[in-house]
């Protein structure tokens, strides 16, 4: 199994290093970069390319380690308990398979993203060690040993909002995903909107890259923003040289809105603009 | 196989085990990279490097251990390049810690020569068979940042045209976490401080409101669970304001009020140089709105947590003496100030600012290093986290 990236999804040679080592030494792989990189939609891709299915679990902050594994649904045993039901004296009625659980049992290998892992608990990863270690669990209330039937390929993202402990690092093959840089920028508008007219992506990129220059911004522009700003200039068919008049004699782009979604950010940009064209 | 390598990047204090350096020469072993160096620099800092934040120490330890023996003769034939533009390229490359370093050494003409000299030397020793340049950190400009940076530049201009490897680059450096705070890595702290006022908070079964509404229900089970508590923490800060730290407090200040919704309490003060009987609240009235110490003493439980930004860099005697300020006169000396302070919050830290290594042993530094025991942590990355843990314990 190789990943050369999609048709959808531009992979920098040095990704693909990493997604490909991760399946050969079927290792997880830990993601990290700067939100709006394709972290997300990374998973989606391999598993796309792999053809395989994905089964992604949403890492809140409220999530324990165990509900990937299985949960066990006490209250509503007691419950039925209490109303008589019959399926009461089955204790495996009421465990609830995980998406670990999912994953070890799907009848090819799948992908398994594991999103925001940093949201969660500190402790966490930690209570997930010996799963992905050994790729299998103990059901307790069930005595039931869970062994995976094909390792599934891990992914887990990360926002930084939390170290990882060092022991879970140890288990991971770590990548982290860098701000696309100007020739990997046209390739991924290229694949998003492939009729789009050279010149305009040109001068788009442009402004792009300088607006994510501008210093104390909030929140950087990023690919995904890019992409909604393109939409945008296309829907409204604007041409080039309106893009080119708006970045030297006002110096806001035009449809800023998609770009900077803070209202600090637009406020400063309007006044850099104000101030180089007193300047001009 | 790969041994040494493997050291050199422990070396660099990219922290990586055993673990990870069995996995890389199982990855080299399935042939996912082949006689290409590229390659392989994706493949080793896949295996050995588990934090963004390491990255830039890994990519100088690949550098310096992959620096080959060509390199080094076309940054020789460079070696006599005239002065000026030598000076301006030492300008550009120089950020402010280097600045800094820059004055330990004597002026910049002074320090030009001894590159020369240096270059000279190394020239020579290259000679004598030694192929790397700046490894284990004989010249004194590899201190400085210059080793890798420097040799791209030379490249740069090289009959050879070499194109810039990935590795010299550099460019994780903003993410290496002993730099000082700065607006790039503001926001990284940011994460820290919210990390450190989220702690202990966990979901619970309340009770007493189950049994309660269980009771009511016909006995009936109706779980009742309370929300996670957050907001727990409570913060004084003090800002040494004036002069040469208030660049620095404004980014503490910023860094700790874009924090703030996260604490449940934070309150603010201001004093100079050392703390006395006053702090104010405002700076510009600093004269004529003035709170006591001891009313602060009284006020704020010991449940608070409390943290000092300064450098405490003064007049020993600011310290130690009556009548010490450099402001006012003062009936008790600083050190008894702070000396209440710590006993009534045992929670406290010193941040500091000036680079570790700058701090000494003597001096006010050393008395008031002394008197909060030893909790004085650098303003950087790792140092407001070391400080957040201490806080927190």
């Amino acid at each position: 199994m190789q990943f050369q990236g999609t048709s959808d999804y531009v992979a920098t040679p040095e990704l693909r290093m990493a997604v490909n080592a991760a399946i050969r030494l079927q290792r997880p792989l830990l993601l990290k970069g700067e939100p709006g990189t394709g972290k997300t939609m990374l998973a989606e891709q391999l598993a796309q390319s792999l053809d395989t299915e994905l089964i992604q679990w949403h890492i809140k902050s409220t999530t324990k380690a165990h509900q990937g594994l299985y949960e066990y649904d006490a209250v509503s045993r007691l419950r039925d308990s209490q109303l008589g039901v019959d399926k009461v004296h089955d204790i495996s009625n009421y465990i609830v398979p995980g998406k670990l659980w999912q994953a070890f049992t799907a009848d090819k290998p799948v992908v398994l993203l594991i999103d925001e892992i940093d949201k969660a608990d500190i402790e966490f990863p930690n209570d997930l060690l010996l799963e992905i270690d050994k790729m299998e669990f103990f059901v307790y209330e069930t005595q039931e040993r869970i062994v995976a039937k094909h390792r599934p390929i891990i992914l887990i993202t990360s926002n930084n909002e939390k170290e990882l402990p060092d022991a879970f690092l140890r288990r991971c093959f770590f990548h982290y995903i860098d701000f696309p840089d100007r020739e990997t920028m046209q390739e991924i508008v290229a694949v998003h909107y492939p009729n789009i007219q050279a010149e305009l992506v040109k001068e788009a990129m442009e402004v792009f890259f300088d607006v994510r220059k501008v210093p104390g911004l909030k929140k950087k522009p990023s690919t995904s923003e890019l992409i909604d700003w393109l939409k945008l200039l296309m829907a409204d068919d604007i041409g080039v040289d309106v893009l080119r008049n708006a970045d030297t004699k006002t110096a806001i782009p035009p449809m800023y809105g998609a770009l900077l979604k803070n209202e600090q950010d637009v406020q400063l940009l309007e006044k850099l603009a104000f101030m180089s064209r007193r300047k001009g | 196989m790969l041994i040494d390598f493997f050291e050199t990047v422990r070396k660099a204090k990219v922290p990586c085990s055993v673990r990870e350096y069995l996995d890389l020469v199982e990855a080299v072993q399935a042939h996912l990279a082949f006689a290409d160096l590229d390659e392989f620099y994706a493949l080793a800092r896949l295996c050995l490097v588990k934090d963004e934040k390491h990255y830039d120490k890994f990519d100088k330890a690949f550098s310096a251990y992959f620096k080959g023996l060509d390199d080094l003769t076309t940054f020789m034939d460079e070696a006599n390049i005239p002065q000026d533009w030598m000076r301006k390229e030492f300008e550009r490359m120089m950020s402010e810690e280097d600045m800094a370093k820059l004055e330990g050494a004597g002026s910049l003409d002074k320090l030009l020569d001894e590159f020369k000299k240096r270059l000279e030397e190394q020239h020579k020793r290259h000679q004598g068979g030694n192929k790397m340049i700046g490894t284990g950190g004989t010249s004194a400009f590899g201190a400085n940042g210059y080793n890798p940076e420097g040799i791209r530049i030379e490249q740069g201009r090289s009959r050879h045209k070499k194109a810039v490897k990935v590795w010299e680059k550099r460019q994780y450096r903003d993410l290496d976490d002993s730099i000082e705070l700065g607006i790039r890595n503001v926001k990284v702290a940011l994460r820290r401080l919210r990390k450190f006022a989220r702690q202990g908070s966990a979901d619970e079964l309340d009770l007493s409101d189950t049994i309660r509404s269980t009771a009511r229900n016909a006995g009936y089970l109706d779980i009742k669970m309370v929300p996670e508590r957050h907001n727990a923490v409570k913060i004084l800060l003090f800002f040494d304001i004036g002069g040469s730290m208030d660049p620095h407090v404004r980014v503490c200040e910023e860094l700790f009020s874009a924090a703030r919704t996260e604490f449940k309490h934070m309150e603010t003060f201001y004093f100079h140089n050392c703390l006395y009987e006053t702090v104010w609240k405002n700076n510009i009235r600093r004269m004529n709105e003035q709170t006591s110490t001891w009313d602060i003493l009284r006020k704020y439980g010991n449940d608070y947590k409390v943290i000092f930004v300064g450098d405490a860099m003064m007049a020993p005697y600011e310290v130690t003496h009556v009548g010490g300020s450099v402001e006012h006169w003062n009936e008790e000396p600083g050190a008894v100030w702070m000396q209440r302070m710590v006993e009534q919050y045992p929670k406290l830290v010193w941040l500091n600012p000036a680079p570790r290594s700058h701090w000494g042993q003597g001096g006010s530094l050393g008395a008031i290093r002394q008197i909060v025991n030893e909790h004085m942590y650098p303003l950087t990355l790792s140092g407001l986290e070391e400080a957040m843990r201490e806080l927190s314990k």
